[in-house]
């Protein structure tokens, strides 16, 4: 049965040889699985439609293993308890999290450890309340709504307020603890955010780091990598740089990502947003009577080069030369 | 005497399982669920009080199924019922309402006839359980 694992499960091939040791319990076509549960295209998807990220999609993929072999052992009624699969996404912003929890929530709908497999994102101000009395039915509202699939907590740290001990976000943390715990097989939480203040939240409280089962940490893309996410994003809209207009945003990248708040993904496509805008005021001030589809879907070297990143960029190299 | 009313009054008692399915029912619809007690058992008793919020946007009945056990925990003794609304029509409307939770001893009701003018005679039903004050009925408890 190991013999005819197609070649595009060669990532999980580990995982083939667990079905085998419960032959004697019965037998589960492994192939069979996998093509009724359409995992593969949610991972296939996963990794063609987002550039990089190469050790997330390793824990996703190791992930989705696990949870197929649980789901095999639960129907040869080998598993007894509903698996703890909260996670936490740590990284930078504009790293994926939130599109790749997208995902998740696709997976584990797919394999059928959430009912509904949506994805409810929420922040503090949606969980924590103003007064008193106004955050357990707020949290508990949350809660609700986000039953049955995944609840996507960003920057969860904030919901722990160390400065002030009647902050209100500790009873939020409780509501959502007892969920966690006594409601695994209703809703998948997974917290993000900053890869150090998370490990703060984690070490001020412990519940949590014991009931994640998942850590999953997002690295910050390469240039390379921006480069090419810059791609995808201008052929998603119908635009494409120039030769040269690629080599200024190259250089853009590597200016953009010296200076501050430089949100990886997010920030290329800020930008490139803003270059569309520029090259939409360059062919309206030109006032050239005829434009052809090339020139409405080329950008040129100035609608980047115009950038203020670039104008900042020599001052700080003016300033260290001095 | 066990009380019957709503949607699925001919049939007996549901059980978790089935109440969570016709919940579901309801939210695939896209219905807002309701849950409300009482311990005035008529048939005309429209004044049910409300458990909480009705519960809007949800996509799963588990939400609706947590709210229920809390109420039963606090007024097991009591009348529990879940409605579901539909509003597209533009305004809320009722499409479905069953009992989900019945106190253990059902006393039931009397029939009252009144004399009237001429031969006519009047009915009213009385319910035993709402001689006492409201909170007290059913052994006492909720």
């Amino acid at each position: 049965m190991d013999n005819d694992v197609p070649d595009e499960m060669s990532e999980t091939e580990e995982t083939a040889a667990a079905p085998a040791s419960s032959d004697a319990a019965g037998e589960i076509d492994l192939n069979k699985e996998i093509a009724e549960s359409g995992i593969e295209e949610v991972l296939d998807e996963l990794d063609r439609e987002l550039v990089g990220l190469a050790p997330v999609k390793k824990r996703i993929r190791e992930i989705a293993a696990l949870l197929l072999v649980e789901r095999m052992r639960r129907q040869l009624g080998l598993s007894v308890e509903a698996p703890t699969l909260h996670m936490s996404f740590t990284g930078n912003p504009g790293t994926g999290k939130t599109t790749v929890a997208l995902r998740m929530a696709e997976i584990l709908h797919r394999l059928g450890f959430v009912r509904r497999g949506h994805l409810v994102s929420v922040t503090r101000d949606d969980l924590v309340g103003q007064y008193i009395g106004h955050t357990a039915p707020k949290t508990k509202e949350v809660l609700k709504k986000a039953m049955g699939g995944v609840l996507f907590i960003d920057e969860a740290y904030y919901l722990y307020r160390p400065e002030n001990e009647r902050d209100y976000g500790q009873e939020a943390i409780e509501i959502l603890l007892q969920v966690m715990e006594n409601q695994r097989e209703d809703l998948v939480v997974i917290l993000a955010g900053y890869a150090d203040r998370m490990e703060t939240f984690f070490a001020s409280n412990p519940g949590f780091r014991s009931r994640i089962a998942h850590h999953i940490d997002f690295p910050d893309y390469s240039d390379a990598e921006l480069m090419s996410i810059a791609d995808l994003l201008l052929h998603e809209m119908n635009y494409r740089f120039s030769p040269e207009a690629r080599a200024a945003f190259a250089r853009y990248i590597e200016a953009r990502k010296a200076q501050p708040l430089f949100a990886n993904g997010r920030s290329i496509r800020n930008a490139l947003d803003r270059a569309r805008l520029r090259q939409a005021n360059r062919l309206v001030a030109n006032r050239s009577a005829k434009l052809s589809a090339e020139d409405l879907i080329t950008i040129e070297p100035e609608d980047i080069l115009a950038s203020r990143v670039f104008e900042i960029d020599r001052a700080a190299k003016a300033d260290e030369t001095q | 005497m066990r009380l019957t009313q709503g949607t699925f009054s001919f049939l007996p008692d549901l059980t978790d399982s089935q109440i969570a399915a016709q919940v579901q029912y309801c939210i695939d619809n896209g219905w807002a669920v309701n849950i409300e007690f009482t311990d005035d058992p008529h048939p005309r008793n429209t004044y049910w009080d409300m458990w909480g919020e009705p519960m809007f946007d949800l996509a799963d009945a588990a939400g609706v199924m947590a709210e229920l056990g809390k109420c039963r925990e606090i007024y097991g003794e009591r009348y529990i019922r879940i409605s579901a609304f539909d509003n597209s029509p533009g305004w809320e409307s009722l499409r479905l309402s069953f009992i989900v939770n019945r106190p253990e001893n059902e006393p039931g009701f009397r029939l009252d006839r009144q004399e009237t003018e001429g031969r006519n005679i009047r009915y009213t039903t009385h319910a035993y359980a709402a001689e006492l004050p409201e909170g007290k009925r059913y052994n006492g408890k909720g």
